[in-house]
């Protein structure tokens, strides 16, 4: 059986409609109109153990909702969640025991005290015995590099050492699912692959499930072997990257360095979807014409100085795929 | 090797107070600037009411003038155990780091409740120690004996006073959580804090002492849960409070503490399944 089952799962929410300006909000003292908001729509989905799945979509689309219904902190309208054969809402403390949970945005770790002071709350707050705890500790400082960080209040760490410490404290009591809602966000180049490193390792050596939201493409096609993508309270698409790419579009693109800056490009089977100075980069369909047929008219009409294959960029998959399915902010969400 | 043991059940809300207590005692800076404010405002106070007792007829005394001194001082040594927002938990709310609380594994009401423990002994702790020794040593030593906190009325009048005082904690918590629980609805929560500050510094006795305000008032005072936080308790200590009616004092505490938490569980039930966790 799955660790995780989800079936028709509704939330809906009630925003109250503000008219702009002072004499709205005037109005709205007397008389507030009621917006339903439909954050999860009917979401389906099942997990095994030991999976690592990404999950994506536009702001607002319904990603954190899902999260925090899946973590039992929000109670669903309708529909059916089991993880680990438990309702996460109805059986909270049991449920929560056994996961852990880091919101990208928010630390869990207490502002004023030092990271180690923390760790040692959180261990007397989930009951771990010494032992134990003194084991994850020393593996999550190893793992981590937290040596130096540990006698630092958490006020005074930066933001990449903040999230690594979170990371660690989430996992204190070894739990087997691990939900990241945007564990990456706002983290420099070098942080975000110490954390993508971590995630990797964590979930092939000591098999837990992790579930990641995140706005970065990046950490999707470094870390995930399944995506989900959600918007508008709908599932759109659910199974590995390559068939994600594969469903959205079969384009490929052929990016070329000119010699001649001027040099003008007629190609029946391709379009230039950008120009920039020498560089042109062209979109084909490998089934209408292949690569290497492009390649050798290009070369027979114009001297290249370099060229490329490649994929469209993941952004642009989804991009595309939130546009045909009208999400109401696709684009600015990437 | 044993398999070691799971730490138990009331482990996680120990640690919770022990976190607090010792963050909260950093703030030593805060208590000092507290204590030089409170000792004017007591002494303030106290010259009021010696004016008003020189110039009123003796029989319109509804305490003797000394019962209003160790009242006074009392109030200002014991101003932060009365019942407030946890400015933890309003922080949380706000940035929506409550998602975090609600992921512990732990019962909400009772974490609630011992992070009120914590933040009404620590400040308390700090202050009421010199605010006392000022108030009873200080004074005479300044030659302002008249004005000083006096002992207990007896030996009696002094253990009531103790037990009445740890019952008022638990009254006072119960109240800071339901101020806590509110949040949950109003999210800002800065118009209900400011108002319940104002009626349980009021009510309680706080401002002026209960037997002091108007005949008409004593009866709602009286039903209210209020004075049993503070105007009960100091009244047993200067023997206003006959030390054969405590029994009385420490009932109505506990009963009132038993309702607001039955009603606090009640209402944190309802409030996390409404509740929008802000952002994101």
């Amino acid at each position: 059986m799955p660790q995780i089952v989800v079936e028709g799962l509704v939330k809906t929410f009630q925003v109250a409609e503000r008219t702009p300006g002072l004499w709205g909000a005037v109005r709205g003292l007397a008389r507030r109109r009621y917006r339903t908001v439909r954050a999860l729509d009917g979401v389906s989905f099942s997990i095994e153990r030991g999976e690592l799945v990404g999950y994506i979509g536009p702001n607002g689309a319904g990603k954190s909702t899902t999260v925090k219904a899946l973590s039992g902190i929000l109670v669903p309208d309708a529909g059916r969640c089991e993880v680990a054969g438990r309702v996460p809402w109805t059986q909270r403390i049991a449920h929560v025991a056994e996961i852990g949970v880091v919101f990208g945005q928010r630390t869990q770790l207490w502002w004023d005290l030092p990271v180690v002071e923390s760790f040692e709350l959180l261990r007397d707050i989930y009951r771990v015995p010494q032992a134990r705890y003194a084991r994850a500790r020393d593996t999550m400082i190893e793992r981590l590099d937290l040596a130096a960080l540990l006698d630092v209040p958490v006020r005074q760490l930066s933001l990449g050492q903040r999230m690594r410490c979170d990371l660690a404290a989430a996992l204190l009591h070894a739990p087997a699912i691990l939900f990241l809602d945007e564990p990456t966000i706002g983290l420099d180049a070098v942080s975000k692959l110490a954390v993508r490193d971590f995630i990797k390792q964590l979930n092939r050596d000591e098999g837990v499930t992790v579930i990641l939201t995140t706005h970065d493409m990046d950490d999707i096609e470094a870390l995930c072997t399944r995506v989900m993508v959600i918007a508008s309270g709908k599932i759109l698409s659910d199974g590995p990257l390559a068939e994600l790419r594969a469903r959205v579009t079969r384009e490929r693109w052929l990016t070329v360095d000119l010699v001649d800056a001027a040099a003008a490009i007629e190609e029946a089977d391709a379009t230039v979807i950008r120009r920039d100075g020498h560089r042109v980069c062209l979109a084909f369909d490998p089934q209408v014409v292949a690569p290497a047929e492009l390649i050798r008219r290009l070369t027979s009409h114009h001297a290249i100085r370099d060229l490329f294959v490649e994929n469209p960029p993941i952004e642009t998959i989804v991009a595309r795929l939130y546009a045909a399915h009208g999400a109401p902010d696709g684009a600015g969400a990437l | 090797m044993i398999a070691e043991a799971r730490p138990g059940p009331w482990r996680p809300y120990c640690a919770i107070v022990s976190a607090r207590f010792r963050m909260l005692l950093q703030y030593r800076s805060a208590a000092i600037a507290g204590l030089f404010t409170q000792a004017f405002f007591g002494l303030t106070l106290i010259m009021i009411y010696e004016a008003f007792y020189r110039s009123a007829a003796v029989s319109a005394r509804p305490m003797a003038f000394a019962q209003i001194v160790s009242y006074v001082w009392l109030a200002q040594a014991l101003l932060a155990m009365l019942p407030n927002v946890d400015a933890d938990v309003r922080a949380m709310v706000r940035s929506g780091a409550i998602a975090y609380e609600l992921c512990r594994p732990v019962d909400l009401y009772s974490l609630w409740y011992a992070r009120a423990v914590a933040h009404r002994t620590a400040p308390t702790m700090l202050r009421a120690a010199p605010m006392a020794v000022f108030a009873a040593i200080g004074l005479p030593l300044l030659g302002l004996g008249e004005w000083r906190l006096a002992p207990p009325a007896s030996l009696a009048a002094g253990a009531g006073f103790a037990v009445a005082l740890v019952c008022a904690l638990a009254l006072a918590c119960a109240i800071s959580v339901l101020i806590n629980i509110s949040l949950l609805w109003t999210v800002s929560g800065d118009g209900i804090v400011m108002l319940v500050a104002t009626a349980v510094s009021l009510l309680s006795g706080l401002v002026v002492p209960l037997p002091l305000l108007p005949d008409w008032a004593q009866p709602i005072l009286r039903w209210l849960p209020f004075a049993a936080l503070a105007d009960l308790p100091f009244r047993i200590y200067s023997g206003h409070i006959a030390v054969g009616s405590v029994a009385v004092v420490l009932g109505r505490q506990l009963a009132w503490t038993a309702a607001l938490v039955a009603l606090g569980r009640w209402l944190i039930g309802r409030g996390m399944r409404r509740m929008v966790v802000q952002g994101g």
